[in-house]
């Protein structure tokens, strides 16, 4: 394991695997929380700290408690471990860093369903990351969040100054929108590979 | 009585059709549509962990305290996706490949935490059993109809068979990330113009109802509260500042 391998793996959930925009993970908070830049960019790195966070805790539980034998509980264990890693976040933040828990405190909660952190818990394991390289994968992947967060919002708020037909307004024009963005970021296959040849 | 279960049935298929008219569960919707195998897979192992959720739910509904719901329903959502990521395993190993994540993923599905939450908890066990059965079929019927869109315009073919015509012409970049999004975005705007013409109400595109995170954030998530929210800690921030200053 080299710093180019940790490397690759960052840039590659940032860019290549985008969570949001090639493999749909997390599209309700980027269709719901991207309205505004201020809110799109707070979301965004709420979700980068519990994905760390939920890594932090979740890979060790994998490998020195669950194993082999009780794999099948895999799924149970993580979402419980997250669902009350958030809530003690947040407690922890109200109480110590409240400036911070201002800012992404009222994220927080939106953040116990939200497919994208527990989809990279599960796939560190299926990918036999170590624990350093899962750290670097969830950073990555958390990174690519909230620059398709950012990027996305920029582009709405282009779509609120223009005039859709009626039946395409709201939801669908969002989606297309979406399309776009998702087609941009198809560009970057096959970058990662030649990035430190 | 009949009649009323027929229309909690019919009203999860169509009239509230957990994707296209709640639009709940996106992700799987997205990512499970490249092919009808694929979807079909995606649309029953959602409907049946959504029955057995529903049932286990509305049984014990006068059991579980209120305050602590939402851990007691993702414990048994979470049971019932194990089950049938464990059945799958065992019986149809290339499917289980093929869904991946996505299989686990179920667990955090809106649609059904947001069905226990809206439907399940207030209701009898067959009530909930028939509601499970609409809003799953429902789900995999807008999985369908997405898929074989975009199978069919972007392989040429409909679950591995080749289709004519099609199999020559096809536009592979609906089978891919962006082609999801669009064919999505294209289906909500047909089903807006369907309403439209039928003079029916205007949904709302994202509501708090079924918003599983709605029980636990109080309605303090959503971007318009979220700026309240933001516009209140500041307030509070000043006030304290010019008490200090005082």
């Amino acid at each position: 394991m080299t710093l180019k391998s940790l490397i690759l793996i960052l840039m590659s959930g940032v860019l290549v695997n985008n969570y949001v925009l090639q493999r749909f993970l997390g599209i309700c908070p980027f269709l719901g929380v991207s309205k505004k830049f201020q809110q799109a960019s707070g979301m965004g790195i709420a979700v980068t700290f519990v994905m760390l966070c939920a890594t932090a805790v979740t890979w060790p539980i994998q490998t020195y408690i669950l194993g082999e034998k009780l794999a099948y509980l895999q799924t149970i264990v993580f979402i419980l471990v997250i669902a009350a890693l958030v809530q003690f976040v947040e407690l922890v933040l109200k109480k110590f860093i409240p400036a911070l828990h201002a800012s992404l405190g009222v994220y927080l909660p939106l953040i116990t369903t939200n497919c994208a952190v527990l989809g990279v818990t599960i796939n560190n394991i299926t990918d036999g990351y170590n624990f350093l390289e899962s750290m670097v994968s969830s950073l990555g992947v958390g990174l690519g969040f909230l620059l398709a967060m950012v990027l996305f919002a920029g582009v709405r708020s282009k779509i609120d100054n223009s005039a859709p037909p009626k039946c395409l307004q709201g939801l669908p024009v969002t989606l297309i929108a979406a399309a776009i963005v998702s087609l941009s970021f198809y560009g970057f296959a096959g970058v990662v590979e030649n990035l430190l040849k | 009585m009949k009649n009323n279960k027929m229309m909690i049935f019919l009203r999860g298929l169509i009239l509230e059709n957990p994707v296209l008219v709640l639009v709940l569960g996106t992700c799987p919707t997205l990512a499970q549509t490249t092919s009808v195998i694929g979807a079909l897979g995606m649309g029953i192992a959602a409907t049946l962990v959504l029955i057995g959720s529903n049932v286990v739910i509305s049984a014990l509904r006068r059991l579980i305290p209120d305050i602590v719901r939402i851990p007691c329903y993702i414990v048994i959502i979470a049971t019932f996706v194990t089950v049938v990521q464990l059945l799958m395993h065992a019986y149809l190993p290339d499917l289980y490949e093929m869904m991946g994540v996505y299989l686990a993923l179920i667990v955090v599905n809106c649609i059904i935490l947001g069905r226990a939450e809206m439907f399940a908890r207030k209701n009898g066990v067959l009530d909930s059993a028939v509601d499970g059965l609409g809003m799953g079929l429902g789900f995999l019927l807008a999985l369908l109809c997405m898929a074989t869109v975009r199978e069919v315009l972007g392989a040429g073919t409909f679950a591995g068979l080749a289709v004519p015509f099609f199999k020559t012409y096809h536009i592979p970049i609906l089978t891919k990330a962006p082609g999801g999004f669009l064919v999505f975005g294209i289906l909500i705007a047909i089903m807006n113009k369907i309403k439209e013409k039928d003079g029916g109400v205007k949904r709302k595109s994202f509501s708090c109802e079924g918003c599983p995170s709605a029980a636990h954030c109080k309605k303090a998530s959503c971007p318009e509260m979220i700026d309240m929210h933001t516009q209140l800690a500041n307030d509070n921030t000043a006030k304290e500042e010019t008490e200090n200053d005082a």
